[in-house]
């Protein structure tokens, strides 16, 4: 696969920031005026992880024209997958001791540890369940929506209401994964402290590593003839019927790939962030990654990083400074995006391709 | 005519939305080889008769049969554009951010499943048909434009020509030269008689010049049914013709 300008300059920036803050967060001393403080690796750390889940998104609607609105269950249900290694991690550092037990089930009273939580201990366990969930759910899903040939706004409505539904469920003390308040207070992964200066930098270079992993997939999907026959399902999805083609296949295909990228998203995230909590599952959450994305530019894979980044950090930024208005101001953004730059941040530059 | 030799075989098709049928016990038939024109005012069922024949629509009643054994009302779309029945839709529709070369791709008589093109790269065969049904549609210069710049009339033929890619027993052609100037009208009779030599066509038209220079046989649909049947001299004359169609 050969690389163009616009795919080196997004490697090259994906990765090389985060690697050199980092470094700089790692080789300077605390009081040089070249050091990073940690606040702002957690905070890129974060970034990248969203920008994990943007590029899912505009692979499934940028490239398939499958607008989903509860992409960020995926993401979520990645991140329960690692925050369940992280509680057993903790071990009897937790509040009550219980070595089997995670804190909020000893305080519901549970004797055992629940079948679904057996395996967890493992990392390896945990990293392939962060790619089995989504993965079969969104399989199971596909499967359903795409072979009814729901399209459009149907289709979105029932994926918004995917991730209500698991927001619901997984409020439920009786699911065992910590009800209303997740899983926090983790101690560490892999044997380091997840607070240590050390490990927030060294997360926040495997997340660059994945991200940039994540989009050199995408980027070879939406290029081979697969990526073809998928554009011209958004386009005329009626007319490669008639050539032959199965666009529920191609469409099944594309969005168990693109569910498994959130997933991993959200699997970096929860260790970088330190809690995962239903409010993850919250439609606004799947809303604002299709905001990052048509910010940044639909369709490009390069301006779905973009986005995440921008507008994450205009929030960071904007609810440090005026809290209360940020949703006001992501909508005036959405709105003027969509009427002033309908090819996002990316159209600036004059190209649309991947 | 000895069954071996039908292409396509309606017989009793009835095909209702809402109460209005659409087609009504239509029976046609089709040989091997042949090009037959279909005419007829809207809402004759010239399209639905299409849809029918392409598994968009399923029958109430009746059959619809291809080649000895094959019941086109069991399959779907892309099982039926397997077997090798090819169709042009009334508007041209093709992949416009795609290269007219990409179109032709796309199109390409092979594999359609996603596993294989994942990993599918151009093969040198690949490249010579491309090549060749490039040439027969006359489009080999613009082969690098994309879909959606070319003119309509260039459409109309970038699409004939991916339904050639296919390599169809049978194409089902929708009114082809609709909004083309004469000189393009003219050269798309001369296509599809050339792609006669060695496939089977029906062609929705309603155009009656274009129809007189394909000089084939004609079939008249009115309100779901055939009406009349053979040359297109013979049906011009047919008084039941001129009243509904011909003499408005």
């Amino acid at each position: 696969m050969k690389l163009d300008r616009t795919a080196w300059l997004t490697l090259g920036l994906t990765f090389g920031v985060p690697l050199c803050l980092a470094l700089l967060n790692q080789s300077t001393a605390l009081s040089s005026a070249l050091h990073v403080p940690t606040y702002v690796i957690a905070l890129a750390g974060k970034y990248l992880c969203f920008a994990m889940l943007a590029l899912a998104v505009d692979l499934v609607w940028g490239f398939a024209g499958i607008l989903s609105l509860g992409h960020a269950a995926f993401f979520a249900l990645g991140g329960y997958a690692m925050g369940m290694y992280l509680m057993r991690q903790i071990g009897t550092r937790g509040v009550y001791g219980n070595p089997m037990l995670p804190d909020f089930m000893v305080f519901l009273g549970w004797k055992e540890l629940p079948w679904y939580w057996h395996g967890f201990e493992w990392f390896g366990f945990a990293c392939f369940m962060v790619v089995l969930v989504p993965g079969i759910l969104a399989l199971v899903f596909g499967y359903l929506a795409f072979r009814s040939r729901v399209t459009g706004v149907y289709l979105s409505i029932i994926t918004q209401a995917l991730t209500y539904a698991l927001l619901l469920a997984f409020f439920r003390n009786d699911m065992g994964f910590g009800g209303n308040n997740g899983m926090t207070d983790f101690k560490d992964i892999l044997g380091f402290s997840v607070q240590a200066d050390s490990t927030r930098s060294a997360l926040l270079v495997i997340s660059a590593m994945f991200l940039c992993g994540q989009y050199l997939v995408a980027r070879y999907v939406v290029r081979s003839r697969f990526g073809k026959v998928l554009i011209a399902v958004r386009d005329t999805e009626s007319r490669t019927r008639f050539l032959g083609y199965r666009p529920e296949s191609y469409k099944l295909v594309v969005w168990v790939l693109s569910a498994i990228m959130a997933g991993i998203g959200g699997a970096l995230y929860v260790p970088q962030v330190g809690i995962i909590n239903p409010s993850e599952f919250a439609p606004a959450n799947s809303i604002e990654a299709v905001i990052w994305v048509a910010v940044g530019g639909r369709g490009t894979l390069s301006g779905a990083i973009l986005g995440a980044v921008i507008v994450n950090f205009g929030k960071t930024w904007f609810t440090g400074v005026l809290p209360e208005y940020w949703l006001y101001a992501l909508g005036a953004l959405f709105i003027f995006v969509t009427l002033c730059l309908p090819k996002g941040v990316m159209g600036l530059f004059g190209r649309r391709t991947a | 005519m000895s069954e071996a030799d039908t292409l396509l075989y309606l017989d009793g098709v009835t095909v209702t939305f809402d109460g209005f049928r659409a087609l009504n016990a239509l029976s046609l038939y089709l040989e091997k080889g042949e090009m037959r024109a279909v005419i007829g005012p809207n809402g004759a069922g010239k399209t639905t008769m299409m849809d029918v024949i392409t598994g968009r629509t399923r029958p109430d009643t009746g059959t619809v049969q291809f080649g000895v054994d094959t019941d086109l009302t069991k399959l779907d779309e892309p099982a039926i554009a397997a077997l090798g029945i090819g169709r042009k839709f009334q508007k041209p529709t093709v992949f416009e951010p795609h290269t007219v070369w990409d179109n032709i791709l796309l199109a390409l008589a092979g594999d359609r499943r996603p596993r294989f093109s994942l990993w599918a790269k151009e093969t040198a065969d690949e490249k010579r048909r491309i090549e060749s049904v490039l040439e027969t549609v006359r489009l080999q210069e613009f082969r690098d434009k994309r879909g959606g710049d070319l003119s309509h009339g260039q459409k109309q033929w970038l699409e004939i020509g991916m339904l050639l890619a296919q390599e169809p027993q049978l194409l089902l052609v929708d009114e082809p030269v609709a909004g083309m100037t004469d000189a393009e009208t003219e050269q798309t009779a001369e296509l599809l008689r050339e792609i006669n030599k060695t496939r089977s066509v029906v062609v929705v038209e309603h155009d009656m010049a274009f129809v007189r220079a394909l000089d084939v046989k004609v079939t008249v649909l009115h309100e779901g049914s055939v009406l009349s049947d053979g040359s297109i001299d013979h049906v011009s004359a047919d008084p039941k013709v001129i009243e509904v169609y011909l003499g408005r």
